[in-house]
């Protein structure tokens, strides 16, 4: 059994700094954690880090800053991080359009766990959710705790274009779309919130580590 | 912009986009860096011109353009090897050359590679996206509207540093410093971060054995085809970061590298990461090309950048 945190090498411009194996929050909020204190006080040589479910890479510039020393670099925040507490994330509210036009699977999403759309509606937006990470396409946020009893399969056939604001659930896991893309997710309901704007001084809405709430329109 | 600073759109070829270094720090957001897939032919252009290593250049997939130059400046093209002409004259690739204003650069036949750079000195100068210029074509972003090349487009140019270019055409990029391309390359790769997902016989065939490159092959990545590589137990890990050298295997047992456009992050466990010096030689093979690999330490990693990576050194003159 691998002993945790590990930090392993991604190549030789990066490194992959794992808490453990799983979807779980504890261990989400430690990539945070470690991402924070990385960004609060730069080490020098890191170029960029991508936090994820259960790890946080981070790419570096070995031109600057040698693997060993990287590495040592990573070890010593890790020490750090053992004894601070990590600062709550931003909460950030999203009106949401529930079924219709705006969330074509909801009916399915009611049908496969037994409930009505009111149900499943009232269910999806109780939580305060935690970005976990944004990936799979620019701005896609994926959400960390989605009531058990909305896990539904993703579509057989995912469509081809999903339309940017789309909330959407597959299987434990619930998230958010920010640009049109293909994708399998069951669409819930949608936001006119613009969560993608190059024009804007953050172009994206929603940051890894953020807590999100849905709220019914 | 004065008319005359573009570079006119003829004939776009099959596959041409904008390209500079990347777009670094977004990856975060789920943004890939995207930047030219052969790094080392697309610094050479620009250093042949006189440009900065990263200003933005053509990215030319398998059948080159016809171009119109506005004005007076320095050309080169570098990475996979073309027929070329500029106005009725058959010039060489990885050379800096002149071309007078209203000239015509032609591609002709690909002799060998699946992609070649086209720099201009004073670089492509569009609107950047993100802090990039390059393109992201499943994004629809960057370059010129986060598409390829079509007819009739016109890119402006950016101001030129070389204020002769008569006098500093000529030079070519010193064949050792050329990535070796083959068609049956040896690739470098520091194993991880998921080796252990996979059975010491399923290490062994990766590292012993070659991979034909398939036709699904773009800028998000390459499957290759080969003897499956066994994974010890479950073959998927929970989604984790992406870089581009990132050597996927899914289910099936059969690699994917992944390439500059990859998603950020990824549900396969990722066996190996290619050595970035060594990207450019997969960035230029051709479906059915044969790639091995050979696991280095991450300090022969760091070292084996070092040969293209030099900057400074003025090319010889030709």
């Amino acid at each position: 059994m691998p002993v945790y945190p590990r930090i392993l090498p991604v190549g030789e411009a990066a490194f992959t700094v794992e808490f453990g194996d799983a979807v779980d929050e504890a261990l989400n909020r430690q990539v945070h954690a470690l991402d924070a204190a990385l960004r609060a006080c730069p080490v020098p040589g890191l170029v960029e880090t991508v936090p994820t479910y259960r790890s946080l890479l981070v790419m570096y510039d070995p031109q600057v800053r040698a693997a060993d020393a990287m590495r040592t670099a990573l070890t010593d925040a890790l020490n750090v991080l053992a004894t601070t507490e990590l600062p709550a994330g931003r909460l950030v509210e999203i009106p949401v359009r529930y079924g219709g036009e705006a969330g074509p699977d909801l009916a399915d999403v009611a049908t496969h766990c037994g409930m009505t759309e009111a149900a499943v509606i009232e269910l999806h937006a109780q939580p305060v959710y935690t970005v976990a990470m944004l990936g799979f396409a620019p701005g896609f946020a994926y959400l960390l705790g989605l009531p058990e009893a909305l896990a539904t399969p993703r579509l057989a056939t995912p469509r081809l274009r999903v339309p940017p604001g789309s909330v959407g659930i597959a299987g434990a896991q619930t998230g958010v779309y920010a640009l049109a893309t293909p994708g399998g997710w069951r669409i819930v309901g949608r936001t006119d919130r613009v969560l993608f704007d190059p024009g804007r001084a953050e172009p994206f809405t929603l940051r890894a580590g953020d807590r999100v709430r849905f709220v019914p329109l | 912009m004065s008319n005359s600073a573009v570079l006119d759109v003829l004939d776009p070829g099959l596959l041409t986009t904008v390209q500079d270094a990347g777009r670094r720090g977004w990856a975060r957001y789920g943004v890939p860096p995207s930047g030219p897939l052969d790094e080392a032919a697309f610094a050479a252009a620009n250093e042949l011109v006189g440009n900065p290593s990263d200003a933005a250049a053509l990215e030319i997939t398998f059948t080159g353009p016809t171009l119109r130059v506005g004005r007076e400046c320095l050309i080169a093209v570098c990475g996979a090897d073309f027929v070329l002409w500029v106005g009725a004259l058959p010039v060489p690739t990885w050379h800096a050359l002149y071309v007078r204003a209203g000239q015509i650069v032609t591609f002709g036949t690909r002799r060998n590679g699946a992609r070649a750079y086209l720099a201009v000195s004073g670089g492509i100068a569009l609107p950047p996206f993100l802090g990039s210029q390059a393109t992201y074509l499943p994004g629809g972003f960057g370059g010129l509207d986060g598409r390829a090349l079509r007819a009739g487009d016109r890119l402006p140019l950016g101001p030129a540093a070389i204020c002769n270019p008569a006098q500093a055409a000529g030079r070519v990029w010193p064949v050792e410093r050329r990535p070796p391309y083959t068609p049956q390359p040896t690739v470098r790769v520091v194993l991880g971060p998921q080796d252990d997902y996979f059975t010491p016989e399923g290490l062994a065939t990766f590292l012993n054995s070659a991979y034909q490159l398939t036709p699904e092959a773009d800028r998000m990545g390459v499957r290759l085809q080969g003897s499956p590589i066994a994974h010890r137990g479950p073959t998927g890990i929970v989604s984790d970061g992406v870089v581009a050298g990132s050597i996927q295997v899914p289910p099936d047992g059969q690699p994917i590298v992944m390439l500059a456009d990859h998603q950020t992050t990824g549900g396969y466990p990722k066996i190996a990461t290619v050595v970035r010096a060594d990207l450019p030689l997969l960035a230029q093979c051709l479906p059915g090309d044969r790639v091995s690999f050979a696991a280095v330490t991450v300090a022969e990693a760091q070292h084996a950048c070092e040969p293209w990576r030099r900057v400074g050194i003025t090319p010889s003159p030709g």
